[in-house]
């Protein structure tokens, strides 16, 4: 069994316009000291679903209907309540957010925003715990850490106060880290630098990770499992490898072809047509009917939702025809 | 979020959906209703009632009666319809400050805001500084400057219009009340409006309107001023009550409202003399200042939540 | 930070000088006139009393000699009503305004405060409801119906407290009590809009995703900036206070600075006007300058910004 199993994860959002159903029965899982990525436009309910497995969005609104989120072979992250939940955040499951100028805490020196995961969860005194934070600051490429610790984060850059998130989030040597989206808010220079850091960070610490975001280029690079997710379900999933050289759901390919790179120079640029479907109304049949242009739309499932299958050892898709011709 | 046919639909009919918000709103809808129905019998059913200022010495302190609703005060005037009449005064006072402050206050910011640089600044500049000076002290002042002019426009109307005295009276009473307040309330508003501007005249419609040929004020009053309405609203209606309440406190000091006429402030007063013999005379005009500046307080909570971009995203 | 502040007390400078014109210049345009306290006054002794507090002098020898005397020679110039020193009747009033201001200013913090950070915290619960409705009471009620209700349903049956007067330590609560409501019901409501702000912030999502409990994300994570809203309050709302010492003074027969300058208009006495005005103008802008250093120590960004310019 994977550290973390998550198993047809739903959260809904309650609001004034109705229920938007955000994640509608996700399923993944990580092994120890891999990585996944999940991968999706904005509003697709990638970054939903790992707030639901940490408890971290606003209830009301958002409600957990069905799932389980099954950690570690024992424990329930959606079920545990929040006095558990609380051990595991910060300890064993880090987190890092998109953006690094909002994410840290203004009022607060840099050490003790860093020391506070050790002092809560290890009880380490103030002391030993700072010298453990300028080590890790040290570690993430901060230079002066025994200085800079003492600021405020306002006097650091974004790419800065990104590194100062990574070391925050692995300063208790977790097991799994949750980065959602940690490259969108940098500057493109600083992006690669920050994705190197995540890497080795990883393979020195032997930390699991998973890897939100919507560029499908940052996946190429680093992860080993990827997840294509769309109106709160995931269309597709395979090992990099196969997604990059066979993709089969025509969203997929329209990602895929919609990258820049991958287009033939002095041609009109491809973007998918129109907007992902409205949340709050019932889907019936394939949500991408109607932005499916790479495959056949007419042959698309219109009654029933398609359901996930592995059509090839490993490789499973949402089961459309018209999404798969 | 949602598809683009509703992203329009919340651009073109950004009032209506406000008013579908604030419909919602059981507070606010009870608020209009109650200010509603304030005015109506302040500004209509007192017509109909007894005269405020008719002294009758002999019925001091009734209770309440098929002849005097709730009674009399301590020279036996009707007490019902002195608080109607008190409420003229009291309501116009916070309409017609607010009406100033509000004209002044969009002026001034909306200047201050699209010129910008250094005379955006100067104009800050001494709305920060008189934003420090005790307010109600300059009121106080302002208002014992202006009160000789009211009397002599009084004399003037009275002479040359022939209008009623007493009506005459009741209104050029409050008049330097009405001037010191608005004069000194458009602080909040101008900066408000400067901020509000300062951002819209980056927006792509500003530019649009500039390339077609309109020039700079055009643009400011056309354009930019009626997009500022919003907060505008808001503050406004927040500042009504905010006037009733110093025409209150000035008239309590003997510095508003002069006897025998009337208003809320005064009617408190003079009830808080009496509050161990006789409480009901603080204790209704008490209630219906307290009800009014309770739905005006909502009412501009309710726009404000109803009006405010930010919070109708979630 | 010292640069602030000498910046910011120049810039209370400048305040006290256009308080200083504005008052003087109304005062002058006052109708009336003073000495009218003792009728049948002739015309020369009228013109002798002008000489003696100077208002003979021109218009603009008047409006600079004030300041001056003040400068040099610590004199507020005489009352035309009282006929004592400006100072004096300041000396004697001011401890009194100064112990109900600041007793008000305590009773809105210690009400306020908590009571908006409660409501924050319980957004949209019967606590919350309950709380911003009481605050609305405060803001709707004024104090001079709260002041007549305190005094004759508590005053009058509790031991110990005085319905109106001015002598013993307990002669101080109720006063302040009455005046320090309504600042308390401002200071809820700025305090449940600035905790809301800050709790709605990414930053508190990061705490609570390193395991941080609720009650230290309150304290720890969101009540320095939460409060930022209500300590830039303070310097307004001790100007607030004092336009309610007026009429707090006057229910309650404090010998406070307020009725002075009450009195000062009605008798048209403008050195005494010009006197309290100023001094009130000047403990303003102390309060405004206590407000601001007290929001650059909790927020690092004001802090840095006044020092970088």
């Amino acid at each position: 069994m994977s550290l973390l199993e998550v198993n047809n994860l739903k959260t809904y959002f309650h609001t004034r316009n109705g229920i938007v159903r955000a994640v509608d029965g996700v399923s993944f899982s990580v092994d120890k000291g891999k990585t996944i990525g999940i991968v999706g436009e904005s509003g697709s309910g990638k970054s939903v679903s790992c707030y639901s497995l940490l408890g971290l969005l606003p209830m009301p609104p958002a409600k957990i209907e069905d799932g389980e989120a099954i950690f570690d072979r024992s424990t329930d992250l959606l079920s545990c309540g929040e006095k558990v939940l609380r051990t595991i955040r910060g300890k064993k499951i880090g987190m890092i957010f998109q953006d690094p100028m909002t994410s840290l805490n203004p009022y607060m020196r840099i050490a003790d925003q860093i020391i506070e995961p050790l002092c809560l969860h290890m009880k380490m005194d103030k002391e030993k715990a700072l010298k453990e934070a300028i080590h890790a600051l040290d570690e993430v490429g901060i230079p002066e850490p025994d200085n800079r610790i003492n600021m405020y984060p306002h006097e650091f850059s974004g790419g800065m106060r990104q590194r100062v998130m990574i070391a925050m989030a692995l300063i208790t040597n977790p097991e799994i880290l949750i980065a959602d989206e940690p490259t969108t808010a940098l500057d493109v220079t600083i992006q690669k630098q920050i994705l190197d850091l995540i890497q080795t960070r990883q393979k020195e610490l032997g930390t699991a990770v998973i890897f939100i975001t919507h560029d499908l280029a940052v996946i190429s690079e680093i992860c080993e499992e990827v997840n294509i997710m769309y109106a709160g379900r995931i269309v597709e999933k395979t090992d990099t490898k196969s997604l990059f050289r066979t993709p089969k759901h025509a969203y997929t390919r329209s990602l895929l072809k919609s990258i820049p790179a991958n287009q033939v120079k002095g041609e009109k640029l491809y973007t998918i047509p129109g907007l992902p479907p409205d949340t709050s109304q019932i889907i019936r049949g394939c949500a991408f009917r109607e932005r499916n242009q790479i495959g056949d739309q007419n042959e698309c499932l219109t009654n029933s939702r398609p359901e996930f299958k592995e059509i090839e050892p490993g490789h499973w898709v949402q089961n459309c025809p018209g999404c798969l011709s | 979020m949602t598809n683009q046919i509703t992203d329009t639909e919340a651009g073109t009919s950004l009032w209506k959906d406000s008013w579908l918000r604030m419909r919602k709103n059981r507070i606010a809808v009870a608020s209009i209703i109650v200010f509603s129905i304030t005015c109506f019998f302040c500004f209509i059913v007192a017509w109909f009632c007894k005269d405020p200022n008719q002294v009758n010495l002999a019925n001091k302190f009734s209770g309440p009666s098929s002849e005097h609703w709730i009674g009399t005060d301590a020279l036996g005037r009707d007490l019902f319809s002195r608080i109607l009449y008190g409420g003229q005064v009291s309501i116009l006072v916070g309409l017609i400050a607010t009406t100033v402050s509000v004209t002044i206050g969009i002026i001034y910011g909306a200047l201050a805001g699209f010129f910008g640089g250094k005379i955006d600044s100067i104009m800050m500049r001494v709305v920060d500084t008189l934003f420090s000076i005790p307010f109600l002290m300059i009121v106080i002042v302002l208002q014992a400057v202006l009160s000789e002019w009211s009397r002599e426009t009084s004399v003037w109307i009275v002479s040359n219009l022939n209008w009623d005295k007493g009506f005459t009276d009741r209104i050029t009473n409050v008049l330097p009340l009405f001037f010191a307040l608005g004069l000194l309330g458009w602080l909040t508003l101008a900066r408000i409006v400067r901020a509000q501007v300062m951002s819209l005249k980056e927006r792509e419609f500003v530019e649009a309107a500039t390339s077609l040929g309109l020039t700079k004020l055009t643009v400011l009053f056309r354009h930019i001023i009626p997009n500022t309405l919003g907060p505008t609203v808001v503050y406004a209606t927040l500042s009504v009550p905010g006037f009733i309440m110093y025409e209150a406190t000035l008239s309590y000091l003997g510095l508003g409202v002069e006897s025998p006429n009337s208003s809320w402030g005064i009617l408190i007063k003079e009830g808080a003399n009496y509050l161990e013999t006789n409480s009901q005379l603080l204790i209704f005009p008490g209630i219906i200042f307290s009800i009014t500046l309770f739905a005006l307080n909502f009412l501009g909570d309710g726009l404000r939540d109803a009006l405010d971009v930010r919070a109708s995203k979630d | 930070m010292l640069r602030f502040i000498i910046n910011r007390l120049l810039q209370g400078l400048l305040v006290l000088f256009a308080l200083y014109t504005i008052t003087f210049f109304l005062a002058k345009a006052m109708p009336g006139e003073p000495f009218t306290t003792e009728k049948n006054i002739s015309e020369e002794a009228k013109a002798y009393q002008r000489a003696i507090y100077g208002l003979d002098k021109s218009l603009f020898e008047q409006y600079l000699r004030y300041p001056i005397n003040i400068l040099t020679k610590g004199s507020f110039a005489l009352s035309t009503s009282k006929g004592r020193p400006v100072e004096d009747i300041i000396a004697q009033s001011f401890p009194n305004s100064l112990i109900l201001g600041l007793s008000a200013l305590g009773i809105a913090i210690c009400i306020g405060v908590p009571l908006g950070v409660i409501s924050a915290i319980r957004k949209n619960s019967w606590v919350d409801w309950g709380a911003m409705s009481i605050a609305m009471i405060g803001i709707c009620v004024p104090a001079f119906t709260v002041g007549p209700l305190l005094q004759i349903y508590i005053a009058s049956h509790l031991p110990g407290l005085k319905v109106a007067g001015w002598g013993s330590p307990a002669d101080i609560i109720l006063p302040a009590l009455t005046l320090g409501l309504t600042t308390a019901a401002y200071l809820a409501r700025l305090t449940r809009g600035g905790m809301l702000e800050i709790l709605s912030q990414d930053f508190i999502r990061t705490a609570k995703a390193k395991g941080v409990p609720s009650n230290k994300l309150i304290t720890k994570h969101a009540l320095r900036g939460g409060l930022l809203p209500a300590i830039a309050f303070i310097g307004p709302s001790f100007a607030a206070l004092i336009s309610g010492s007026f009429i707090v003074e006057t229910i309650f027969q404090v010998p406070g600075m307020g009725q002075h300058f009450v009195n000062a208009v009605i008798a048209r006495d403008e050195f005494l006007l010009l006197g309290v005005a100023l001094f009130f103008g000047f403990l303003i802008v102390i309060m405004n300058l206590a407000a601001d250093i007290l929001t650059g120590i909790m927020d690092p960004r004001v802090r840095l910004g006044s020092n970088q310019k």
